[in-house]
């Protein structure tokens, strides 16, 4: 410990730590501009600068590191002069145009002009002029604003891991751009907006919506992935206008991906549903909520009267809340019937009945960075996890050895150990040659299975790496969790960890992932599991916020099976073409922000939000709309006031993490002997496609990242197929078809195509797992 | 998109730093770009990004940054002339006044046959031989005295 | 071709002296020559002599041998700088950026006695333990750079560079980069991040280079003329050197005249040389007009009005006690025909054109002074004007992460401090004190005035 004093404030301080973190520690707020705490240093604003006794020359506090008995003076006359003196010089060629800048109100460079700029200008020239950039359509650029702060910039190279922003040029023809022709496309794009200290870059879908002092801050959860990220939702009128991160080191740190960023412009979209609706001889009616509710309650009891309850299906959403998973499920084993589920991309749920507890992370977030070897199994982890993949890049620019088995070479921006990739039928057979090469070199058995697997190279390095690790993980993505052999990826994983004496989880998928476990929204007795109500048609479903062409394993089967169903109950905040066709009853329900919930993150955290305000329309949040359905059909345990008392009865109160979180399962046998089955689809879920909100969030759907689908091969199995990059193509699964455009992506396995889900112009492909027939159009 | 002779020597200057550091021949490899293509356009410069595994950006960076790296085509001949005190002192704006009326073109203009284009130069550290003047990045003219440019005027084909 | 001439050479002895402007027909640079004027003896020796590390330095700061490169930092105390048993590489980095306006010199060290500064950096490397090194040169003289990488080719055919030099078991690879047209990268760690493939932007210090410098390793950088003095320094002794020159001042010292003298060019004389013996070397004033000032170190150094700067002998001490700075040792001299707002106006341009933009002073800065001195140079002056350019130039010294910063306020306080009645003659009545056939009288510089324009 180094003994300091600031403003003649004695301190104590760790060797290291700058001038600027010592005096925040001590409450001393230094003005600055390029300094952030999550970036390198670059000390070029000189807005921090301050007197160290002894020293001749003010010194930047963001660069100068303490030494002992160091006396630093952040407010006398040298330091104050130094202060003022560089705000003249960032003020001398910025417009001052605050009334009309997005940033009025929030800008540091206002506000700290007021306490350190001078009363006149000295500046008499002609000021600077900074041609606009197009950055797409999430950030707006006012580049004469731009201080060069280069905050953006250095974001780009280290959070995000791409040099998307560059300052080109020098002097004050120093300008911050993107290449030539080129926008800003990292799905963590929007953190530059809050990250620029002034107004040169904003945020696109907010430009002019309002002014930001209008504006109302609550707090909020994101219902996107598994990471439940701390939300600050801003309101005017009952309407979002901008969402921004709540810091949340544990969780967020100080980041939000776009997804959960911009997803709010869906909220007041057209596709809102905002009345109740009933179909009657085959014509929509907007109803009273009491009229659709006694509709939807006949409708339920009547079925499951006349066919038995095993008749009807939940399918549930992921992303809705915990209390809403449970009264689904309360409602629905009220009835009588198990057949209720929420893991709708999932096709091999061979371990159900064999785990020891809710699967989750197996850590806590915040540990992920400790690991010094991570080994991540069947994960388009940029775009799936962005905010994990990021702690992961910054793990591994510290000597963390990232590896990688996985059925897409995606671009990560993380620097990978080692990777393999392999087509998705031989993904199980390619992790169990990580697991004999580890138990080679620990001299340790394996289960039965295992004689015929030999480590290649690749798996033999990871091995090497992952043994000589001292804190490592494994982690399966939502590729390894879809999987039809997911069990074995688990049982792989799980034995793979008992080896290394390492933790292993699952990086959960959606919002709710470790929720719907633990709200029992997954079938206890028997009942059908989310495959099997898609495969085995039901005559009612009941959908909680799911859009099943989109959000189930096999969408087209999907379909079929609400077609044919003679009642589909839909609660969603939204009506879509395929609801109108296959549902008989729209229950307007809110989305996360009209209504108070839980989500459970995939570390097993449970956080609570409330309504940021109110419901639009006739929209009620969907727990009361359960509770009065539980109500009408006369069952026990419906007579919660609250979301709160929901949450209560399924936690047991408020813990900070839910009990039970375990991935333990049954040992099994393992079965690696991959068929060679023809042309395999990987199918991805893309970041802007994976759930009901992003689908409507239009700036997000002019993303790149939302481009249609194509049919994705490698030169090799284009060549095979007798294919040219850029032809129209026919894929077929089974009788239906649909023809996409076929294209060169040297990142697919050979023998494999690669066609995204959850989009319209791909649900006829069907399951996202299996073989296919693709020929010219 | 370059030629093999010009990725040759790309390579030859990234064998100069240790292997984990191709990105410090870039600056060698824009001006071997530059040389063959004449001026750098942006997809010159992200072929030379992709081929010393660069961000685009990161190079772009470098062919702002660095004054002698040619954004927009220029003219068969550019003559950089050295104009800064030391040289003025000995005629160096004198001497770029000459050229300009000679070719009727101003500072950052090309000649309408596209043969000639014009710069304004920073000290070439070659003051005691004013007025200097530079042909295509890499010849350095000395003593450029009136009878001197309308040589180099003439040699230039 | 520069002229050349020196007093007790120990750089320029034997130097052939061309008398052609035509690199191609240079002579004496090339290995051979350069072992017949003595090369490579101080690396024989050393090794024969089995000096160690620790001797080496030892050696070089006793000559006390200053930087070359311009802040006249002993060279043989930043040699001790450099980790010793350190783990991985470090390098030896030799600056022939030369771009600061008046200087010269290395230019011709590059195209007379490249072998000098291979030697020098082969020396620098055993004393300080680097394997590596590269030498960064200046873009506009790219036709040096290719000679160097010839000179480079002729050292490693004989031995003097690669492994197991000369038999004696040290390793040294040296390499040459090039810049290409940024002054900046003169600085020295602007200069690494440029080796480093980036633009040259200088690095915040502390960390020095000598801890961390190129690519993250312990580095030492250093100026052309100061490796090429080494040679010197390991044959003959560092006391030979440093009695060259006068105490606290080693050795001679190139210095590059240019401007209104009848012979501009390089000179070699020892420390501690009157000025008014420069001045006789490099021919006395054209055309024997009056001296009216002189900027001693390469523009970035305060101007002394000529009566000051008569007084003074060329070292470091003396030129410091005069108020401004031996630097790179460019004088620039200029005749009473010199409008002093005009010279100021290309120096501000200059600076505004070269910062590298990152620190706010620097880069906001440097563009208010010049776009203030050319108001006034056109007629455009206010009465304030002269006390807000020496406000705004004082807002940037010692605000910025490198030294531009200071070398660009510099030349503005000193010209208004020493010639501020030629502004405000400027200001009050629009047009130069310097009368406009004074200016045309000797000076080719104010050709526009010829073509009808004010000054
Ligand atoms: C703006 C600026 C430009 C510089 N230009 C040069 C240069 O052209 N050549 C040089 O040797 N040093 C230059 N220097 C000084 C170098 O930073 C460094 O001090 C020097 O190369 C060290 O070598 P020395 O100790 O041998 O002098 C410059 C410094 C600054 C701040
Ligand atoms: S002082 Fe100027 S040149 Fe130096 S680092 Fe700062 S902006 Fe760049
Ligand atoms: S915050 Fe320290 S220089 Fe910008």
């Amino acid at each position: 410990m180094l003994n300091i004093e600031i403003d003649g404030k004695p301190l104590q301080v760790e060797p290291g730590t700058t001038v600027f973190e010592a005096a925040r520690s001590a409450g001393i707020y230094i003005p600055h501009f390029c300094y952030h705490k999550k970036l390198s240093i670059a000390a070029n604003c000189r807005m921090c600068l301050v007197q160290v006794e002894k020293a001749p020359k003010p010194m930047p506090a963001c660069a100068t590191v303490v030494t002992e008995g160091m006396k630093v003076f952040t407010h006398s006359p040298l330091a104050a002069k130094a202060q003022r003196d560089v705000m003249e010089f960032l003020l001398i060629n910025h417009p001052l145009d605050c009334p009309i800048c997005d940033q009025g109100g929030e800008c540091q460079l206002q506000d700290l002009a007021v306490g350190y700029g001078g009363s006149h200008a000295r500046f008499q020239e002609e000021k600077r002029v900074v041609t606009n950039k197009d950055l797409g359509p999430l950030v707006a650029t006012d580049m004469t604003r731009c201080i060069n702060c280069t905050r953006c910039v250095r974001f780009t190279q280290e959070i995000a891991g791409y040099m998307e922003l560059g300052q080109a040029y020098r002097g004050d023809r120093a300008e911050i751009m993107p290449f030539l022709g080129k926008t800003l496309d990292s799905e963590l794009s929007g953190n530059v907006i809050d990250l620029c200290p002034v107004g040169a870059l904003t945020s696109k879908p907010f430009r002019f919506a309002a002014r930001t002092w209008e504006l109302s801050r609550r707090k909020s959860i994101s219902p996107h992935d598994g990471l439940g990220s701390n939300l600050v939702v801003q309101v005017l009128h009952d309407k979002v206008k901008r969402v921004l991160p709540l810091e949340n080191e544990a969780i967020n740190e100080c980041w939000l991906s776009d997804k959960e960023r911009f997803s709010y412009e869906a909220l007041n979209g057209e596709e809102r549903l905002t009345r109740p609706m009933v179909k009657q001889g085959g014509q929509w009616r907007e109803v009273d909520w009491n009229v659709a509710l006694d509709y939807a309650s006949h409708a339920l009891r009547d079925i499951a009267r006349d066919h038995g309850a095993d008749a009807l299906g939940a399918l549930v959403s992921p992303h809705a809340t915990l209390e809403e998973m449970a009264l689904t499920a309360k409602l629905m084993r009220g009835l009588g019937s198990d057949n209720i589920d929420f893991r709708l991309r999932q096709s091999d749920f061979s371990l159900d009945g064999q785990r020891s507890g809710t699967p989750w992370l197996g850590m806590r977030i915040a540990e992920l960075g400790a690991l010094d070897r991570v080994l991540v199994v069947g994960s388009f982890l940029r775009k799936d996890h962005p905010l994990i993949a990021q702690r992961l890049r910054q793990s591994a620019k510290k000597g963390a050895q990232v590896s990688l088995l996985h059925s897409a070479d995606d671009e990560l921006f993380i620097k990978l150990f080692a990777k393999a990739i392999a087509a998705p039928a031989q993904l199980p057979a390619l992790f169990a040659e990580v697991v004999k090469a580890v138990a080679e070199l620990k001299n340790a058995p394996l289960d039965a299975g295992f004689e015929k697997v030999g480590a290649g190279e690749t798996a033999r390095s990871i091995a090497a790496s992952l043994v000589s690790g001292t804190n490592v993980g494994i982690l399966l993505g939502n590729f390894a969790q879809q999987h039809p052999q997911a069990a074995t990826l688990h049982r792989l994983a799980q034995q793979l960890a008992g080896l290394l004496g390492a933790k292993f989880g699952f990086l959960g998928e959606a919002a709710n992932s470790v929720g719907g476990y633990v709200a029992g929204t997954a079938p206890r007795q028997g009942g059908l599991n989310a495959a099997r109500l898609v495969a085995e048609p039901r005559r009612a479903y009941l959908l909680l916020g799911v859009e099943p062409e989109l959000d189930c394993a096999d969408g087209a089967a999907a379909l079929a099976a609400l077609r044919q169903a003679a009642s589909v109950i839909v609660l969603s905040p939204f009506k879509s073409q395929a609801a109108l066709d296959y549902a008989d009853c729209l229950l307007p329900v809110a989305p996360f922000t009209e209504t108070s919930g839980s989500f459970v993150n995939t570390e097993g955290r449970a956080q609570s939000f409330y309504a940021v305000c109110k419901p639009l329309g006739e929209t009620r949040p969907a727990w009361k709309v359960l509770r009065v359905l539980g109500n009408l059909l006369e069952l026990a345990g419906f007579e919660h006031e609250s979301s709160e008392q929901v949450r209560d009865e399924v936690l047991g109160g408020k813990p900070e993490f839910v009990a039970g979180l375990d991935n333990a399962v049954t040992p099994g046998t393992f079965d690696f002997i991959a068929a060679s089955p023809g042309l395999q689809r990987i199918a991805d879920v893309p970041i802007y496609f994976a759930d009901p909100l992003v689908r409507r969030a239009p700036s997000l759907q002019s993303t790149h990242d939302a481009v249609a689908p194509t049919a994705r091969m490698n030169a090799a199995t284009l060549t095979k197929l007798g294919l040219t990059a850029g032809e129209k193509v026919k894929v077929g699964a089974g009788g239906a078809a649909c023809h996409l455009v076929a294209e060169l992506d040297a990142g697919v396995p050979d023998d494999c195509v690669r066609i995204a889900a959850a989009h319209a112009s791909t649900v006829a492909v069907g399951p996202l797992f299996g073989t296919l027939t693709l020929e010219r159009a | 998109m370059l030629s093999e002779a010009t990725l040759q020597k790309i390579d030859r200057e990234i064998a100069k730093y240790p292997a984990e550091q191709k990105q410090s021949a870039v600056m060698a490899a824009l001006r071997l770009a530059q040389q063959e293509k004449g001026w750098l356009a942006p997809e010159t410069i992200a072929f030379v990004a992709r081929y010393l595994g660069m961000a685009e950006m990161a190079v772009y960076e470098v062919a702002t940054f660095y004054n002698m790296y040619d954004l927009a085509p220029v003219g068969k001949y550019k003559i950089t002339v050295c104009t800064n005190l030391p040289c003025a002192l000995s005629g160096g704006v004198h001497a770029a006044d000459y050229l300009k009326q000679k070719l009727g073109i101003d500072f950052n203009e090309t000649t309408p046959d596209g043969k000639f284009t014009l710069k304004e130069g920073e000290c070439m550290g070659a003051c005691g031989d004013a007025p200097v003047m530079l042909v295509n990045n890499v010849h350095m003219r000395c003593f450029m005295t009136p009878e001197e440019i309308d040589r180099l005027l003439a040699e230039c084909e | 071709m520069a002229i050349l001439d020196s007093i007790n050479p120990t750089l320029t002895a034997g130097w052939h002296r061309p008398d052609v402007r035509d690199l191609a027909r240079d002579t004496g640079w090339r290995l051979k020559d350069y072992e017949a004027r003595g090369g490579y003896q101080a690396l024989k020796k050393l090794f024969a002599e089995k000096m160690t590390p620790e001797q080496v330095i030892a050696e070089v700061k006793t000559s006390v041998l200053r930087g070359r490169g311009g802040a006249g930092f002993p060279t043989g105390l930043k040699w001790s700088f450099m980790p010793k048993n350190a783990a991985g590489e470090k390098y030896i980095v030799c600056n022939t950026d030369e771009g600061e306006p008046g200087t010269f010199k290395d230019r011709d060290i590059m195209r007379l006695d490249p072998h000098a500064v291979i030697e020098g950096m082969i020396i620098a490397g055993y004393a300080m333990g680097a394997q590596r090194g590269y030498n960064y040169i200046h873009g506009e003289i790219f036709e040096l750079y290719q000679r160097f990488e010839e000179a480079l080719e002729e050292a490693r055919a004989a031995g003097y560079l690669g492994r197991n030099i000369l038999g004696s078991g040290f390793d040294f690879e040296l390499f040459a980069h090039h810049g290409w047209g940024a002054y900046i990268c003169g600085e020295e760690t602007a200069l690494l991040e440029s080796i480093e493939g980036k633009k040259g932007q200088p690095r915040y210090k502390p960390p020095f280079p000598a801890n961390v410098g190129l690519y993250g390793c312990p580095t030492t950088i250093n100026n052309t003329e100061s490796l090429a003095s080494i040679p010197y320094i390991i044959r003959h002794g560092g006391q030979a050197f440093l009695d060259l020159g006068k105490p606290n001042n080693g050795g001679t010292k190139l210095f590059s005249v240019s401007g209104h003298v009848n012979k501009p060019g390089n000179y070699e004389v020892p420390l501690g040389t009157p000025f008014a013996k420069l001045l006789e070397m490099a021919g006395g004033m054209r055309g024997g007009r009056k001296l009216k000032a002189v900027i001693p170190g390469g523009s970035s150094a305060p101007v002394l009005p000529a009566d000051i700067i008569m007084d003074c002998t060329l070292d470091y001490d003396s030129i410091a006690k005069a108020g401004s700075m031996l630097g790179s040792g460019a004088v620039i001299v200029m005749d009473e025909t010199v409008c002093m707002v005009k010279a100021l106006e290309r120096l501000s341009w200059f600076y505004y054109e070269e910062s590298c933009g990152q620190c706010t002073p620097c880069r906001e800065g440097t563009g208010w002074l010049y776009k203030m001195i050319h108001r006034i140079e056109h007629g455009q002056g206010r009465a304030e004007d002269l006390d807000l350019l020496d406000d705004v130039a004082k807002n940037i010294m010692g605000r910025t992460i490198c030294a531009l910063g200071d070398a660009a306020a510099l030349p503005v306080i000193s010209f208004v401090k020493h010639f501020r009645d030629e502004f405000a003659y400027h200001i009050e009545h629009k047009r130069c004190l310097v009368p406009p056939e004074v200016q045309r009288a000797g000076s080719t510089f104010h050709t526009r005035l010829m073509a009808g324009a004010t000054c």
